[in-house]
């Protein structure tokens, strides 16, 4: 009973915080709210006139929505890069971050399940996939693996914050014993969940684009680049705006961890683009799509041209101690990064596969305003979600929230 | 039961092997499917009936959960309290706010809300079978006037449907296509067709990404020969296994079938074809009333609603009847050839022991059920 008046209060503490705060932050708010009414819109409009509302067909079956969701999962995923330290090796000064990177994790995934149920083209019979309800194909197909795998994550990273904030709200010292053990298990449940979501595409055999054994790898390598780049942006942003204090000695460590996943992230690039075009096969003219068009069509060009560059001067201005030290070249070149990977893993990866299709016709792809208001809206959830984690426990991290209790 | 006396080459390179025993068609092996039995859940399902205060005969709906495992959930039954509770409320609205709310619309809605709430046919017991296709025929007749028939007629024993295209022959008319948009009740909206008849130049070998599958021309063109694709109806089928929810998959004769009320329109079994066999209905899919070809089956031609995925099913409605395809029908020039391949006498096996035959793709281990073959 005592637990639940505590949970009470602290839902009702974190009420207050999050609706009070700077005119910039009301702002934001108001700004992201507002997009997720445009999102609300356009997914109406979707549900009502069905899929054929956005750019995709038969030829491109899967687009801007499914992109999303793919490179989420990665951002997802990195905020174990953080765990690891702060919880195994009892690395300090990595603390404040982790509650950061695992907030960035909820709102990472609640993006993802959100993109996925925007994709699907029955909302209203998704409980045919609610284990226990319907019929869940498990084990044969990778989604329902992806299914577990997501919502798994999503209750851990939902729990390990939540236990030590709630202790810290209530004054106390977060128990060790209590949450090692899950923080250990999310190391391996994140290179889980993004495994899992490479093998989605990597099983197929009718898509030679995607069914390469490189495929996960690459995966986890550039989510673990792309995922705390995003947490560095974010952390540079927190401190910035709050008194929480966040070390340059963290950002530091973050920032090694960008370095080497790009960079391997880079030479998996490499060998990939040497496989394809230094003997190219049939199975290479997707790659062939993607990089130089086929056959006249060509809109991917100008979305690939844009990520490899920013994608190599990111790796190599994060190879150089010195620029990486800089805080502008770091803030910049982990932006870039990001945006790169978001184009590399989301649209040049998705959107490929489909074309040549299976007898070799080329249909282009090209997002409709309908489909991108939706992928808009479901952002500005993830930020909402995110600005509301964070404020809260950024709150209870500064002392500013805690359990008054008035019996004692 | 295909798999021991295969006529044709095979790699074997098939994941699993079905041995489907008896006569339960829901491919479990071990822990019963659920369609053996018919008891238990008659107090709900009464006070489900007195829920929605209407009744359309007296079956039992069984979702997949209750259909795996037969046995009464708590879950369940308070998941179905709980719709139970809402359909009241939404009846009362319902009621309040109009006030012609005749029979008709109460029968309607409690169709709606079985439809709504049943199980996947792939599981279904004969009965529950029977009974959604009877709510299914008395929805379509209080909707629109009309009567349908609608079959749910479950596979044959011994029978294992292939296919023949005789690439000498296909002189790219493509009556095929139209027979089979108007048999299949296909989208005219979107002009959505099962069958692509790619047209290819003579000489240069089967080259795919150069041929036109589109063609608006007078045919045959000179030079041209003429090849045609749809569903191959693998007897390893790689759709089959990556849908989440198993609204697909291969009946034993070998018919590879969707479940439009069951698919939640993934598109995952798209991404996973080889062969482009699988078409989507991205909106509503629309046929004027009085080109629906009204001889259905629950598995085949039936009207679907958007957002699901939908493929050829060599005309199941036809196929079962013991009757051709409508493109095999169609075909003025004799290029298609169907039949069962475990019949030693019929065409098809006649076929593939006399000619060269050859399948798309054959690499990749799907094993399709349609051959090429050239005279
Ligand atoms: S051709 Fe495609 S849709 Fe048809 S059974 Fe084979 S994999 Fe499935
Ligand atoms: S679209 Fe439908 S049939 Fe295809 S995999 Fe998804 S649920 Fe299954």
């Amino acid at each position: 009973m005592k637990q639940l008046k505590v949970f009470r209060s602290l839902v009702k503490d974190s009420f207050d915080v999050v609706t009070h705060g700077t005119v910039k932050y009301h702002i934001w708010m108001g700004f992201l709210t507002f997009m997720m009414l445009v999102g609300m819109y356009c997914y109406s409009i979707q549900l009502n006139e069905g899929l054929s509302v956005t750019g995709m067909t038969d030829r491109v079956s899967w687009g801007l929505y499914i992109s999303n969701f793919t490179f989420l999962v990665g951002v997802a995923a990195a905020a174990v890069m953080l765990v690891m330290p702060t919880y195994v090796l009892h690395d300090v000064d990595f603390k404040q971050a982790v509650l950061i990177g695992e907030g960035l994790a909820v709102a990472a995934l609640i993006m993802c399940l959100a993109f996925v149920i925007a994709d699907m083209g029955g909302p209203s019979v998704l409980w045919h996939m609610i284990p226990g309800l319907g019929v869940f194909n498990f084990p044969n197909s990778m989604l329902t693996w992806d299914v577990i795998v997501l919502n798994g994550y999503l209750f851990l990273n939902i729990t390990i914050p939540f236990y030590i904030l709630f202790r810290h709200y209530q004054g106390k010292e977060a128990k060790s014993k209590v949450y090692v053990p899950g923080a250990i298990l999310s190391v391996f449940w994140a290179v889980g969940i993004h495994l899992v979501t490479a093998f989605l595409y990597q099983g197929l055999q009718a898509r030679p684009f995607w069914n390469n054994a490189l495929l996960g790898p690459r995966f986890l390598a550039s989510a673990f680049a792309a995922g705390p780049a995003l947490i560095i942006l974010v952390l540079a942003i927190i401190r910035n705006f709050t008194a929480f204090k966040i070390e340059d000695k963290t950002l530091k460590k973050i920032a090694m961890v960008v370095t080497v996943a790009a960079q391997i992230n880079l030479i998996m690039l490499i060998s990939e683009l040497f496989k394809e075009f230094y003997a190219p096969t049939h199975h290479s003219e997707s790659a062939y799509y993607l990089f130089f068009g086929l056959h006249g069509k060509d809109a991917l060009l100008p979305w690939i041209w844009t990520a490899i560059p920013l994608n190599v001067l990111a790796t190599v201005l994060l190879t150089f101690h010195k620029l990486r030290n800089n805080p502008k070249i770091l803030y910049f070149s982990c932006f870039i990064l990001f945006v790169a990977i978001w184009i590399e893993k989301g649209f040049g990866l998705i959107v490929p596969g489909f074309i040549p299709g299976p007898y070799g016709k080329i249909a282009e792809y090209t997002p409709t305003g309908v489909e991108i208001g939706v992928t808009l809206g479901i952002w500005a959830l993830g930020a909402f979600v995110f600005t509301v984690l964070a404020k809260t426990a950024i709150g209870i991290e500064l002392g500013e929230l805690r359990f008054k209790n008035n019996k004692n | 039961m295909s798999r021991s006396n295969k006529k044709w080459f095979s790699l074997n390179l098939s994941r699993k092997q079905n041995d489907d025993s008896g006569t339960c068609g829901c491919g479990k092996t071990s822990g019963g499917c659920g369609s053996h039995s018919n008891d238990a859940e008659m107090s709900e399902e009464e006070f489900y009936h007195a829920a929605v205060n209407a009744s359309i005969g007296d079956e039992r709906e069984k979702d997949g959960f209750d259909q795996v495992f037969d046995v009464k959930m708590d879950r369940r039954t308070a998941f179905r309290k709980l719709a139970a509770s809402l359909l009241i409320g939404a009846g009362a609205v319902n009621t309040s706010c109009s006030m012609l709310s005749s029979d008709e619309s109460k029968e309607k809605a409690q169709i709606d809300w079985e439809e709504q709430f049943k199980g996947n046919y792939k599981l279904m017991t004969d009965d529950e079978k029977k009974n959604t296709v009877d709510r299914l025929v008395r929805s379509y007749q209080l909707r629109t006037g009309k009567t349908i028939s609608m079959s749910s007629k479950n596979a044959e024993e011994d029978v294992l449907f292939g296919y023949a295209f005789n690439i000498s022959k296909c002189q790219g008319y493509m009556d095929c296509v139209s027979a089979c948009v108007k048999e299949n009740n296909q989208d005219r909206n979107s002009q959505m067709q099962y069958i692509r008849i790619h047209e290819m130049k003579d000489g240069e070998g089967l080259k795919f990404d150069e041929a036109d599958d589109n063609y608006y021309h007078e045919v045959p063109a000179e030079g041209h020969f003429y090849l045609g694709t749809q569903c191959f109806h693998c007897d390893n089928p790689p759709c089959v296994e990556v849908c989440p929810v198993q609204a697909t998959w291969r009946e034993d004769d070998g018919l590879v079938v969707v479940d439009y009320d069951w698919c939640v329109g993934c598109r995952y079994c798209m991404a996973a074809c080889p062969y482009d066999g699988r078409r989507f209905n991205w909106s509503k899919p629309e046929v004027p009333e009085e080109e629906v070809n009204h001889n259905q089956h629950y598995l085949g031609n039936r009207m679907r609603k958007k957002g699901v995925m939908e493929k050829c099913t060599f005309c199941v409605q036809r196929s079962r009847e013991g009757k051709n395809p409508a493109c095999v029908e169609a075909c003025p020039t004799g290029a298609r050839i169907f039949g069962n391949l475990l019949d030693p006498n019929s065409t098809i096996r006649w076929v593939l022991e006399n000619k060269k035959v050859f399948r798309l793709k054959e690499d990749l281990g799907t094993e399709p059920k349609f051959w090429y073959f050239m005279d």
